[in-house]
């Protein structure tokens, strides 16, 4: 190709790609941040200012959501690691044939519904009038009806199973490459399961635990549904606040402002597991 | 753990039941979602008092609406739908020239510009929804104020509910093109050139080929992500809500079983999709 | 070089069928080539000039740049300087597309999303050629590859012999002028190769058509060649005969790349009527043909004798011949191929073994007297290869 057409090519191939990034991810952002730095004086002129951050920072209720917030995510990203390990491990590396494809299917269901659904089931299951809370009073268990839904283990219920496939997925890709005389050696070498374990599966699966650590810590930190619609009154997610800013009160400074905290949150957070793990954001996500 | 290594029974039963155990935990919600569809009761809870279709085709005239004959899910449903077409469209699109750009091309800035590429993915949906919304009515504010143009496209509504799903789908699709095209081997252009085709044929008749098990993945992926999408679109959307958001103001009312209708209508759509898609495991896939 | 008008009969003595009249022009010409990457180059001047019909190959030890004259051949690189010619006309300029030339590329690039007769098809398509012809030219060509069943089948399942018979039907079915093979054999086993060898070199002479062969598998390039070109760093040593390039290599590197060879350094006392004697570092005294003019008394040289040259004896040897006495490390059973492995000095000798079998003989430590044809053992310059 000659190096005029081989140039123009180039240029064609990055116009929608800047077109893309710039209008739709970098400047929606930046401006995000150039207005939660303006406090508004009437309707329509604002100066600025820090003050959606002072506030922030004085009222209790945000920050203490914003803590929680945080903290019940890396929670829920925790245990879903925990939950789903041995699953992966099962279809990775016990399962054979048709039933390994049947199984990792199985664990893709819940993905065949949206998020709503999937919260709308647990509902259905877990309230007072629920299937659960009735099948308990049929065997007799307890004679009055019980409620399950709207308290912080409801929420974690749901959160951890929105997040399943996305622990699931990766662990199963990386667990499916381990050569399965690397553990033979480390029996042979006098190595129990908990030493083998520890020192030969995690290390050789800290890619793909990264991976799906990072994306259910995204998917949990900033989902809406499942807490809004299991969540008690009294336990508030940081989402529902950006929402309540944007669509309630139409304080749009107040909201940019709690959302570039969340950004900051999880980019940190993102940051430091990729630190403690030693992996790098672009091997592990890309 | 393995195969080779034997194991005590009891532990052996003990991972089997924990197995059986995420099974349930996975399929229960939305099997439980499904059959109260079904149930002849204006709650979707126990105790089973019959089935019935009321939910999904009755026509109002008995007091029951059924799923078909509700006007505002049938528009919603339409929207969702008009939505996710333009969603897949323009994002396979994007994702197949980022593929070619990152895969093929070498040009200064690439890692930083991939980097770039990634960071969708670790921005949560609320905030990519809230910073478009800020940035594009901004925008239309701007234009209104100076010069008295008004643009409606930017202010809440379709277009902009494409484009806040578009820019993270985008993501999504480039790499799951790009792992393909990754996979190609450029000999295989070259043979074809050989064999006396031109670069762009060589293209459409060799490379693309390659390429569209992972197009047509792409596509059902985006689909599916832009009709079960929450989080962005319900900061977007303007007088016309798509299905979730309607679905959700509905189960803030109350639930009834015509959302379990919905619900399962979905899961069925998303499952003959994937169905699709990964019918056929490629013979071509070496 | 092969003079274009010179021997055009194949080898097994049929006139070669050629449609094109002008029987004077070469099918390929090359003039000067050049190729650099960076500061090496790895095309160095290569010249050199094909008669129609003949199976040619490059031999050469890898990075020895065959891969890119190939490729220059079929445009897939360009020559810094030089120009290729194909019957006559300079291609330099034309785009792979347009050059009557096919490659059979070294892991075969079978398309995997097209079936065999989709493969084959393909270049057909691109000729604009018919339907219903390209339907017989399909078939035809498959049969003539052997193999007539496998049309529907897709290339990964087929076996690695019937690839390459698919990779070569594709290039075949179009006629080209010159067919060039980038060490097809390479990715097959050893019992394949030894048969795709064979059958190469019928399915050349029954098609008629030009092979351009590239190997660093000396054997490849000695059984089915008819002309060969030993290539090192970018340049061509040798350009002969099969049987030439064994028996009068024309360069140390080609006497030992070419066949297998035993070294022997050393010095130069006397020439006389082109026989150099020549006494060892052990202070045995041996005799070879001297192969370059710079061979004289006093000249460091290595002479090479190759293992079947040499005769084993453990008593009176024949006087007529050079002589050797050399000490017995231990023997190598090889079937017919069984060595004897042996020291002189510090240097270690490979004889090939008399086929009677006396295996025995040959106990270690012992003594092996040594005789070959000096004529049969060239001596070159040392350091020069
Ligand atoms: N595209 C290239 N860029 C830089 N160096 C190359 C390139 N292609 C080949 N070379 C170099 O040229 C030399 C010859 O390579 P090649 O023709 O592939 O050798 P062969 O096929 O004989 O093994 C090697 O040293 C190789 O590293
Ligand atoms: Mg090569």
């Amino acid at each position: 190709m000659n190096p005029v057409a081989h140039r123009l090519s180039l240029w064609l191939l990055l116009a929608p790609f800047l077109l893309w990034m710039l209008l739709l991810v970098i400047v929606p952002h930046l401006q995000m941040l150039w207005v939660s730095f303006h406090v508004r004086e009437s309707w329509d002129s604002s100066v600025w200012g820090v003050a959606q951050y002072q506030t922030f920072f004085s009222e209790s209720y945000y920050w203490r959501t914003f803590v929680r917030t945080g903290v019940m995510s890396l929670f829920t990203t925790l245990l879903t690691l925990i939950v789903a390990f041995p699953v992966a491990w099962y279809i990775a590396r016990l399962a054979r044939g048709r039933s390994k494809g049947l199984l990792f299917a199985a664990c893709l269901i819940p993905f065949w519904a949206s998020e709503l659904v999937r919260t709308y089931g647990w509902m259905i299951l877990l309230r007072e009038s629920g299937l659960i809370s009735t099948w308990l009073q049929f065997v007799g268990l307890t004679d009055a009806p019980v409620e399950m839904l709207y308290n912080d283990i409801a929420v974690m219920t749901g959160l951890v199973y929105n997040g399943l496939l996305f622990m699931v997925v990766p662990l199963v890709t990386t667990l499916d490459g381990l050569d399965e005389s690397l553990v033979e050696a480390g029996y042979d070498l006098g190595g129990n399961s908990w030493t083998v374990l520890q020192q030969i599966v995690i290390p050789w699966t800290m890619p793909g635990i990264t991976s799906g650590c990072i994306v259910v810590f995204m998917l949990t930190l900033g989902s809406y549904l499942t807490p809004v619609l299991m969540g008690g009154k009294d336990s508030a997610w940081f989402t529902e606040q950006i929402f309540t800013q944007f669509i309630t009160r139409f304080n749009w400074e107040q909201g940019a402002a709690l959302g570039v905290l969340l950004l900051v949150l999880s980019s940190a957070l993102v940051w430091l597991g990729l630190r403690l793990s030693g992996q790098s954001f672009r091997r592990v996500m890309g | 753990m393995i195969r080779s290594v034997p194991r005590p029974a009891w532990s052996k039963r003990l991972y089997f039941a924990y197995l059986a155990a995420f099974f349930v935990y996975v399929s229960l919600p939305l099997l439980v979602t499904a059959v109260f569809s079904f149930n002849d009761a204006p709650f979707p809870s126990l105790p089973w008092r019959g089935f019935t279709l009321d939910w999904f085709f009755a026509d109002g005239s008995a007091g029951r609406t059924g799923l078909f004959h509700d006007d505002s899910l049938l528009s919603s449903l339409a929207t969702s739908g008009h939505i996710a077409f333009w969603v897949t469209l323009v994002s396979v699109t994007l994702g197949c020239l980022n593929a070619i750009l990152f895969e093929r091309r070498q040009f200064p800035g690439k890692e930083f510009l991939y980097i770039l590429m990634l960071m969708p993915l670790v921005i949560p949906g609320v905030i990519l929804g809230v910073s478009i919304l800020v940035f594009f009515s901004g925008t239309a504010n701007a234009l209104s104020d100076t010069w008295g143009i008004e643009w409606d496209s930017l202010r809440p509504g379709l277009p902009l509910v494409i484009m806040g799903q578009v820019a993270f789908i985008t993501t999504l699709c480039t790499l799951v093109i790009a792992a393909r095209l990754r996979k190609f081997d450029r000999q295989l252009e070259e043979a074809a050139m050989n064999l006396g085709a031109t670069p762009l044929v060589a293209w459409f008749t060799v490379t693309l080929p390659w390429l569209l098990p992972a197009i047509l993945g792409a596509a059902a992926m985006a689909f599916l992500m832009s009709f079960e999408n929450f989080n962005t679109t319900v900061m977007l959307t303007g007088s016309d809500a798509p299905l979730t958001v309607t679905l959700f103001n509905r189960l803030r009312e109350g639930s009834t079983p015509v959302l379990n209708a919905v619900a399962l209508l979905l899961m069925a759509g998303s499952g003959l999709l994937v169905g699709l898609t990964l019918r056929k495991p490629n013979k071509q896939t070496r | 070089m092969t003079p274009a008008n010179a021997d055009r009969k194949s080898v097994d003595g049929e006139p070669v069928n050629r449609e094109d009249g002008d029987r004077n022009c070469a099918d390929l010409e090359c003039r000067g080539l050049v190729r650099r990457f960076g500061d090496t180059a790895a095309v160095d001047h290569i010249s050199l000039t094909i008669p129609p019909g003949q199976f040619f190959s490059i031999l050469g030890p890898s990075g020895c740049g065959k891969t890119t004259l190939l490729r220059m051949l079929a445009g897939f690189e360009q020559p810094d300087s030089g120009d290729i010619y194909i019957r006559d006309q300079r291609m330099n300029e034309v785009p792979p597309n347009r050059r009557p030339v096919n490659m059979v590329f070294q892991h075969l690039a079978l398309f995997p999303t097209m079936t065999v007769a989709e493969n084959i098809a393909y270049g057909l398509r691109r000729q604009g050629v018919k339907t219903a012809e390209r339907q017989q030219r399909i078939k035809q060509v498959l049969a003539q590859v052997g193999l007539p069943e496998l049309s529907d089948r897709n290339p990964h399942q087929l076996s690695g012999g019937q690839r390459q018979r698919v990779a070569l039907a594709r290039c075949l079915v179009l006629e080209p002028t010159l067919l060039l093979l980038d060490e097809p054999l390479g990715a097959l086993d050893l019992k394949l190769r030894e048969q795709m060898k064979i059958e190469l070199k019928h399915l050349q002479k029954t098609f008629g058509t030009t092979f351009v062969y590239i190997t660093h598998d000396q054997s490849e390039a000695l059984v089915m060649s008819d002309q060969v070109a030993v290539m090192r760093q970018g340049r061509f040593d040798q350009l002969a005969s099969p049987e030439e390039l064994y028996h009068n290599p024309a360069t140390p590197f080609v006497a030992s790349f070419v066949g297998d060879n035993n070294r022997l350094p050393g010095r130069v006392t006397s020439v006389q009527n082109g026989i150099a004697a020549i006494t060892l570092a052990n202070g045995q005294s041996v005799q070879g043909r001297a192969a370059e003019p710079g061979v004289a008394a006093g000249a460091a040289v290595d002479l090479f004798v190759r293992p079947e040259s040499m005769s084993v004896k453990q008593d009176h040897p024949q006087q007529s011949l050079t002589r050797l006495s050399a000490t017995v490390s231990t023997t190598l059973f090889d079937g017919a191929n069984s060595r004897l492995e042996m020291r002189v000095g510090d240097q270690t000798l490979y004889a090939r073994l008399p086929q009677d079998g006396r295996l025995g003989a040959y106990s270690a430590g012992s003594v092996a007297e040594l005789s070959w044809d000096p004529r049969r053992a060239p001596v070159f310059l040392s350091g020069t290869g």
